[in-house]
């Protein structure tokens, strides 16, 4: 277990440094001066720009950018954007709201999802097994943005049920429709999924076992398949919380909250590299630990998968 | 599975009429596959569906007279009448033409990126998957770098590095589009060949192939792509209409397709400013959009089942 959990690290290494020059590079390579517009209406002294330039090591080689970066991201340094701004400032100011969007979102799915899968699992081939299939295929074709937009139009300005965007500190309730809207495409595979791992496992030995041991209905299905075919689905959640904060985008920005998603976005537009390399990069981190700890949890959760 | 003709197959054969019958009965998995394709309605009316809609994408002009690049701002944001059976856009154009219009765009940017990442990800993952060692290892860590970054934090990225490159003619644009959306989906595809090809490598056909001396190409290419393929195939089919609705979202964040191109995408993010005044604007071409991913969704399910005979009872 150490041994794997180690080499999945080391293989990690790799990747990092991949994703990092590639979304540095990428990012270097926008078209544009990042220095222009600094000063107003007019041009900027030569002077101030020679300084600028050495300041931010934008006279040096890309390659020579990237490794002095590289140095300081392995410290904990984010670096500064081209306003000064430490950028390990701007993401602890935005990311919180985004966890939060995401933990909303995830519990969302987990809860409906679940009851929705285990209900039609039980009973394959029923009214609600064919509701809830249908229910599922129409989350799948609509895309997010729709789905935002009719609910926000719908119960925030013809209802008035929710206010139409959320405030500047939004509690858990405050994120429970954007939330919805974010999970809703992972809600529809979740249902699915828990559908045919419960109609699997209904069929397995120790349900019989349990059934025969006199136990009740509630019993057998709530502790004893349940729990077993719960399995797939938490390790599926797992995964998804990496990508559901990288898609957040769309959703922060139909419901104007201030998270990681607007940050980039308008950090792309200002040419601020240093931003946009360092919320990705985070991101493409949260991504990767998330699945391997999704992957030792699977072992923990079901002792016959060895993990070596 | 109700079917009378495949409950008798699976009896033990009792008379001779049927012991032939059995043998005229094995088939390819393909054809297995399209055999039970042909009788599930759901596959039927998403095939028709989507038939329906390859014959909007050819020809539009069959279905609308009218324009879709021309405006009268006198008429802008008029609703649905019996001149504009979808009422007219903001700059007063006709949008039951842009929606069919649109039809064109938005299933060739879907069956281009498709493709793309059905190439370049069975590729990489038949020669990751036969070759192994070392170069499986790259290939893995390579696809792993694609695979970590957000789709759509990867796509705004990319998107806004080269769009000055591409300029305004549509096909640079759309080019644009389907080569991100390909950049940051391939490594699924490779990665779920990668595991076909290892399974595959091992088993009995692929030595006796090389027993019988066949070469490195022509195993991979005459042995083991036909067996692994199908998977690849399933995954292919889901995605397209994914990849339709990913096109929708770029546009809609304003990187991906812009104006001159006419898309499903292009009008709904054109739609957001005016949607509580004119929702037809949304509507029209965010209905074209939901049948189009379900019908592929749906198609993709079919698939799906028919190619896993697990799933057969």
């Amino acid at each position: 277990m150490g041994r794997y959990v180690l080499r999945r690290l080391l293989q990690l290494v790799p990747v990092f440094i991949g994703t990092t020059f590639l979304i540095y590079f990428m990012v270097w390579a926008l078209p544009g001066d990042p220095l222009a517009g600094k000063c107003g209406d007019q041009a900027c002294p030569p002077a101030f720009i020679e300084r600028m330039r050495v300041e931010y090591g934008l006279d040096q080689p890309i390659l020579v950018q990237y490794f002095s970066y590289l140095g300081g991201l392995l410290q904990g340094d984010f670096g500064q954007n081209f306003r000064g701004q430490d950028v390990g400032t701007l993401i602890a100011n935005t990311y919180p709201v985004t966890i939060k969007l995401a933990v909303v979102a995830l519990l969302i799915q987990a809860v409906i999802g679940l009851t929705a899968g285990v209900l039609t699992g039980l009973r394959p081939g029923g009214f609600l097994d064919n509701v809830v299939l249908t229910a599922t295929l129409f989350l799948v074709a609509v895309p997010v943005f729709v789905t935002g937009y009719v609910l926000q139009a719908v119960l925030g300005l013809r209802l008035g049920l929710i206010p139409p965007t959320v405030p500047a500190n939004p509690g858990f309730l405050d994120l429970i429709v954007p939330g919805y809207v974010l999970g809703s495409l992972s809600l529809a595979y979740v249902a699915r999924l828990t559908r045919t791992s419960i109609a699997e496992n209904s069929r397995a030995d120790y349900v019989r076992t349990a059934t025969a041991k006199g136990l009740s209905r509630n019993r057998v299905v709530g502790v004893h398949l349940t729990r077993n075919s719960a399995i797939p689905v938490i390790t599926f959640l797992g995964a998804d919380f990496g990508s559901l904060m990288g898609g957040a985008i769309v959703t922060e920005g139909i419901f104007n909250i201030r998270g990681i998603g607007g940050l980039i976005f308008e950090s792309i537009q200002r040419l601020d590299g240093v931003v946009v390399t360092g919320v990705v990069v985070l991101l493409v981190m949260v991504y990767l630990l998330a699945n391997l700890l999704v992957d030792v949890t699977y072992a923990l959760l079901d002792p016959r998968i060895r993990l070596d | 599975m109700t079917d009378p003709t495949t409950v008798t197959s699976d009896k033990p054969v009792a008379s001779p009429a049927a012991a032939e019958a059995a043998v005229t009965r094995s088939r390819s998995l393909g054809a297995d596959a399209w055999y039970d394709l042909r009788r599930r309605p759901l596959f039927i009316v998403a095939a028709t569906l989507i038939g329906a809609l390859l014959v909007l994408a050819a020809f539009p002009q069959l279905f609308t007279s009218v324009d879709p690049t021309v405006g009268d701002l006198s008429r802008a944001r008029q609703g649905p009448s019996a001149e504009a059976w979808f009422g007219y856009d903001n700059l007063g154009r006709d949008v039951f033409a842009r929606t069919i219009y649109g039809t064109r765009v938005s299933i060739v940017v879907g069956v281009l990126a498709t493709t793309f990442v059905v190439l370049l990800g069975a590729v990489m993952g038949l020669i990751a998957g036969f070759v192994g060692g070392w170069l499986d290892s790259l290939l893995a860590r390579i696809a792993d770098v694609f695979f970590g970054v957000p789709f759509v934090l990867g796509a705004i990225v990319v998107l806004s590095t080269f769009r000055q490159s591409v300029g305004q003619s549509v096909i640079g644009i759309s080019g644009l589009v389907i080569g991100t959306i390909g950049l940051l989906s391939w490594p699924v595809t490779m990665r779920i060949m990668r595991s076909a090809a290892i399974a595959a490598r091992s088993q009995d056909y692929v030595k006796a192939a090389r027993a019988l001396g066949a070469g490195p190409w022509r195993i991979i290419v005459r042995h083991m792509l036909p067996n692994t393929i199908a998977p690849v195939m399933v995954y292919a089919t889901i995605a397209l209409g994914a990849f339709i609705g990913a096109e929708a979202t770029l546009s809609f964040l304003g990187v991906g397709l812009r104006d001159p191109v006419v898309s499903w995408g292009v009008m709904i993010s054109e739609a957001q400013s005016y949607l509580r005044t004119s929702p037809h604007l949304l509507l029209f071409p965010g209905g074209f959009l939901v049948v189009t991913v379900l019908a592929f969704v749906l198609l993709g399910d079919a698939v799906r089942d028919a190619f896993d005979p697990k799933g057969r009872s």
